[in-house]
């Protein structure tokens, strides 16, 4: 057997350490998971580490970094060892927990109403009127069964004694709920031994508990069913992936602030089929930031009038508008005495020693242990990271103190805790385990019967063995946490059995304007960048073939290319750069190239992140695939040969993208349309392209109507049915007037008639039919007049004028067509509201 | 000793805006009923609007003021919004402002100190501290020091410091917008009435003195032989301190006085974003600045205006 993993295992003095007892023994609760990763081998534990990797970039778990240059999204960090703990001790935590979330609830109902505590001396007025989190517009208010607090999260963190402590409480929009659960779902099939054989607790009946404590709470009249909606403030947000996956596994709709509208005091999401009342709303936006009315009248993100909404006790906001205010550590000190007033029980874990300088007597015990404490902002509004006091020297010391003595109501001071710490798995070892620091957020949610607690929670490791801090933002690592549990393990579940393959689902009469805006864009998209890369394969090939010579068939494709806006316009001063290597290359990788793949594929990117929780698992992974791709391919300098394979393998995701959509969708209105935009992007495209191939005589030159076939996907069609070499008359009826081909343009501008009739018939919207009688011109057109020789010739009235004229008038229509979708069903993202004042 | 005799106004404060193009949308906040306060009785008071609101409703805001909220569903390419009202005001002048605590005893009766404060005094907590309009600043209080020498009366400092901004800033409608910082404000030594109590609030509260922000009227047409106090042509702003055991006391940065009977008062807040007279987000519209016209006159003196319908 290989030697154990302790034998390297740091002990480290003066921390708890979470796997180890002092005596260096293993601990109970830790044994057998132990002894199971003592006997992985290291390829099997290397294949495991494969699996969370994959996961992780497959179902594209992110977390946006401000901090970073460009803000990108990075990989979710997650180690694939549990933090593991037994009943006993998590009934406490989780009792503890509860209590803390019910006081949070009760301070706020206080604070926003009576005020006792402030009137009773047991909080001070500057940390609650001096806080920018205290909304005074929501004085007064009575939210919906009293309830402020729907869901809470605490950070814990364990002292050398072995006893939890509480180092910072969220009451805004408490974030990691989500990522906690796909955690879960990683490292459980890491480990699905282990995780049958210790009885883990499951998650999922947390998640049963809010969405059972949101509807308790909903204000619905009548038989109305209670509609809530996730709001989140946008793909910008560091937890966007978060927003996303909780609104699909709890089944709401994701909105964003312009989705939703006031009429009076009602609250409504906009939506394809009109306004559809909202009874709840789960937040992740700030407070400040959701009525421009009457809060931030700068926010462009809020919804006008939703207080009045609120004031009317008409809608559930989740959490109540106006709790982000006890997110402020300076509370710390005078919860237990709250607690007695309020609940009638004492404070069941205590809060990190914290001294809010606001009071002299701990501004003087500030200043005098100033290398023992952590100093940090009072509000949880103010921008400021924790400074370590014995960090602090010479000036910056000094400056640190100026500033705390002129304002001393902004700063608290905390005891630095030892964190305990906890395995972590080596990725730069072949079989090691590291010591990190770790902390573990802890959640609860309101329901009829109290708080429930998470069974477990976002464990969260530091990035080096005397790191301080544990942030993601800065670059931490995250676990998952198994609480064991005595009794049976419930086996409730929200996924249903087909959650990898449905897709566009639900209710689909909810569908927001804005959610159906870009399912088009995201069909549009989709087509156009499968259609820039045929066209920049077939010029490229074409260039490959003739050996970098340029024979008619390279020059008319490249000319093509340019007309369709693939390639940019050739420049004048450098006619000898056009349709070079370079040049093609360019419109291959540069994103920033107007028309380029590369472009058209960050476009798809963006429309498909807008509308992610309504893409499955499969649909999302080709498109992650698809950009790691494109990703991949900008790190170096890619040859002509890599070009053509990396065109190959585009088209390959393309049609997987193709097949998610046609097979495995909901044919809901949403799912009509991505479909439209689809038709509609490839009816423009292979209009454009055989009204430009025909005014160009491209029929006449060698070689060119092999590769028109190859553009529009038809050669082997045509292959099978001639055999022999193209000629103009076969081809034309293939690619123009041919209603089987499903490249075709009648094909195609059939089905878009059909689905766009459909439409208009299901909203009860008069018919457009544009497109159809531009259909009609076509169809009507006499093919026959190619046969009466000299069909080729191009002048005034001849059949190839005749036929690109009606071609190009089929393109005007589809054109026509989106820009009337735009007007009549989508939001206008330019239509902001604006703040207005008058004295 | 009989009571002092009210002075009685009409007052007629109109707003209008003219969009440009249509508005879609819009919810509109307003501030412009009258509040009752001890020397303040209302006779008469009714707000007008057009196009009729699709929605309205009437409330008391956190500060204890009428506050009102309409809203309009339909397009429209005007707004036009007409406040009328009788008002009685009480002469309210304290007789000495020698006569009020030194002002560093004002500033440690509102600090806390973990034990049950006075009610009057934790009200006047409420309006201690920084608000989205008042920063405080150690710059400011450097400003008013010279106006708080030790043990002064705090009334006299307050005076003292409003004749300071009064001498030392330029009243000028150009130099600053609703946002412009207090700190700009300071450096600029220019503003209108909102500016100078903003920084004038801002000053009392960095030294941990208590300041609300007043919205109100002045009298248009002064009586004879009286200069025409500034800021008369829109609604107007000033500023009230809290003294212990006399309650609050107003003063006039911009006009250099205490507000007695010629000063209506609408509103008071934090600052001017909890009370601006009319607040509203829009959907739609170009860009326009509303008109606004504000009259009063004394019902003593004449007729009211004729009010075009």
């Amino acid at each position: 057997m290989a030697r154990t993993l302790l034998a390297i295992y740091p002990r480290t003095a003066g921390r708890y350490d979470e796997l180890l007892r002092p005596d260096g023994d293993v601990r109970p609760h830790w044994r057998q998971f132990f002894g199971h990763l003592d006997d992985v081998s290291p390829d099997e534990m290397h294949a495991r580490l494969a699996v969370v990797d994959r996961r992780i970039q497959e179902n594209g778990v992110t977390y946006n970094v401000y901090a970073e240059p460009g803000g990108s999204d990075r990989p979710w960090a997650l180690d694939p060892l549990p933090l593991i703990i037994p009943p006993d001790e998590w009934a406490e935590i989780a009792a503890a927990v509860a209590q803390r979330a019910s006081l949070f609830n009760a301070m706020l109902g206080d604070l926003y109403g009576e005020q006792r505590l402030l009137a009773e001396g047991l909080l001070p007025p500057a940390l609650v009127y001096g806080q920018h989190g205290y909304l005074w517009p929501c004085h007064g208010m009575r939210p919906p069964g009293d309830v402020w607090l729907h869901h809470y999260a605490v950070d814990l963190a364990r002292s050398p004694d072995g006893q939890w402590w509480a180092i910072a409480d969220r009451t805004q929009a408490p974030s990691g709920a989500g990522y906690a659960l796909e955690n879960r779902l990683i490292v459980s099939h890491v480990f699905p031994e282990m995780f049958r054989d210790l009885r883990v607790e499951h998650l999922a009946g947390f998640f049963g508990d809010q969405q059972a404590g949101l509807a308790a709470l909903a204000p619905v009249e009548g038989d109305e069913q209670p509609h809530i909606v996730l709001l989140t403030p946008g793909p910008y947000n560091e937890t966007y992936f978060e927003h996303a996956y909780l609104a699909r596994y709890l089944g709401y709709p994701l909105v964003e602030g312009q989705d939703l509208t006031v009429r009076g005091d009602t609250l409504y999401l906009k939506t394809l089929r009109g306004l559809k009342r909202v009874h709840v709303v789960l937040r992740r936006q700030d407070d400040d930031f959701c009525d421009p009315l009457e809060l931030r009248g700068d926010s462009a993100l809020g919804i006008p009038g939703l207080l009045n909404v609120a004031r009317a006790g008409r809608v559930a906001i989740a959490n109540a508008l106006g709790s982000g205010l006890l997110g402020s550590g300076a509370l710390m000190g005078f919860l237990p005495a709250i607690s007695e007033r309020l609940l009638g029980e004492p404070l069941a874990m205590p809060s990190v020693a914290t001294w809010w300088c606001g009071e002299k007597p701990a501004l003087e015990y500030v200043r005098e242990h100033f290398d023992e404490l952590v100093i940090k902002p009072a509000y949880p509004t103010q921008r400021m990271d924790p400074v370590f006091g014995n960090e602090l020297t010479g000036e910056a010391r000094a400056e640190m103190l100026r500033r705390m003595e002129a304002r001393p109501h902004a700063y608290v001071a905390q005891e630095m805790v030892n964190l305990s710490q906890a395995p972590t798995w080596s990725r730069a070892h072949e079989r090691r385990l590291l010591a990190r620091p770790v902390g573990l957020r802890a959640y609860a949610v309101w329901t009829p019967d109290g708080y429930s607690v998470m069974p477990g929670g976002l464990a969260r490791v530091a990035t080096g063995a005397n790191t301080r801090i544990i942030s993601m933002q800065r670059g931490g690592a995250s676990k998952d946490a198994w609480v064991l549990t005595d009794g049976p393990v419930s086996d409730f579940t929200l996924l249903k059995p087909s959650v990898g393959v449905r897709d566009l689902v639900r209710a689909g009469a909810n569908l927001s304007s804005r959610v159906v805006e870009n399912l088009f864009w995201l069909g549009r998209y989709s087509e156009r960048f499968d259609d820039s890369a045929r066209m920049l394969r077939v010029a490229l090939s074409r260039l490959v073939e003739a050996g970098g010579s340029k024979t008619p068939a390279v020059d008319t494709a490249l000319m093509l290319a340019e007309k369709l806006g693939v390639l940019p316009e050739p420049d004048e001063d450098e006619p000898v750069k056009a349709g070079s290597e370079h040049v093609l290359l360019e419109a291959i990788y540069d994103p920033n190239q107007p028309g380029s793949l590369a472009g058209n594929i960050r476009s798809l990117m963006w429309s498909a992140m807008h509308v992610r929780e309504r893409l499955s698992l499969d649909h999302w992974h080709s498109l992650n695939r698809l950009q790691r791709e494109q990703m991949a391919a900008q790190k170096k300098h890619p040859s002509m040969t890599e070009a053509m394979a990396f065109l190959d393998r585009v088209l390959g995701v393309s049609s997987s993208l193709t097949g998610f959509a046609m097979d495995n969708m909901t044919r809901d209105d949403g799912w009509r349309f991505l479909i439209i935009g689809r038709r509609l992007e490839r009816l423009s495209f292979l209009s454009q392209t055989l009204a430009s191939f025909l005014r160009m005589g491209a029929a006449e030159r060698a070689g060119c109507l092999e590769w028109l076939l190859e553009l529009a996907d038809s050669i082997i069609t045509y292959r099978s049915r001639y055999s022999r070499t193209p000629e103009l008359l076969p081809v034309l009826d293939l690619l123009v007037f041919d209603d089987s081909n499903p490249h075709g343009v009648l094909f195609q501008g059939m089905a878009l008639a059909r689905y766009l009739d459909r439409l208009c018939r299901d909203l009860a919207l008069p018919r457009e039919d544009r497109l159809a009688l531009a259909l009609d011109e076509l169809r009507s057109f006499d093919l026959t007049r190619f046969e009466q020789g000299g069909g080729l010739r191009r002048r005034q009235g001849s059949p190839i004028d005749g036929l690109a004229a009606r071609l190009e008038q089929l393109d005007e229509a589809a054109g026509h067509l989106s820009d009337w979708l735009a007007m009549r069903f989508f939001t206008h993202v330019g239509d902001v509201s604006r703040q207005t004042m008058a004295l | 000793m009989s009571a002092p005799e009210p002075v009685l106004y009409h007052v007629l404060h109109e707003t209008r805006y003219v969009y440009g193009s249509p508005v879609s949308l819009s919810q509109q906040q307003l501030h412009l009923s009258p509040r009752i306060l001890a020397w303040q009785q209302i006779d008469s008071q009714q707000i007008d609007i057009l196009p009729a609101p699709s929605w309205r409703r009437d409330g008391i805001d956190a500060f204890g003021n009428p506050v009102t909220w309409v809203a309009f569903h339909a397009p429209h390419e005007a707004l036009f919004i007409r406040s009328v009202m009788t008002v009685a005001v009480t002469p309210h002048v304290p007789a000495d402002l020698a006569d009020s605590p030194a002002w560093e005893s004002v500033r440690d009766c509102l600090a806390y100190d973990a034990s049950a404060p006075d009610e009057a005094a934790l009200d006047a907590c409420r309006f201690l501290f920084e608000s989205p309009y008042v920063r405080i600043k150690h710059e400011l209080a450097a400003y008013a020091a010279d106006c708080f020498p030790p043990a002064r009366p705090v009334l006299l400092g307050v005076q003292a410091l409003m004749a300071k901004i009064f001498r030392e800033f330029k009243f000028d409608p150009a130099a600053t917008t609703v946002s412009t910082p207090v700190l700009e404000v300071l450096e600029k030594k220019r503003g209108v009435c909102q500016d100078f109590a903003h920084l004038m609030i801002a000053c009392l509260r960095s030294l941990g003195l208590a300041a609300r922000y007043v919205s109100g009227y002045l009298l248009t047409r002064p009586p004879p032989g009286k200069p025409r106090l500034i800021g008369a042509d829109a609604s107007h702003a000033w500023v009230s301190v809290y003294v212990p055991g006399q309650g609050w006391v107003d003063f006039d940065p911009t006009n250099n006085l205490l507000p007695d009977t010629e000063h209506i008062t609408i509103a008071f807040g934090r600052d001017f974003g909890d009370i601006s007279p009319l607040r509203g987000i829009i959907l739609g519209g170009g860009g326009h600045e509303p008109e606004v016209a504000v009259t009063v006159t004394p019902l003593a003196e004449a007729a009211p205006p004729e009010i075009d319908s």
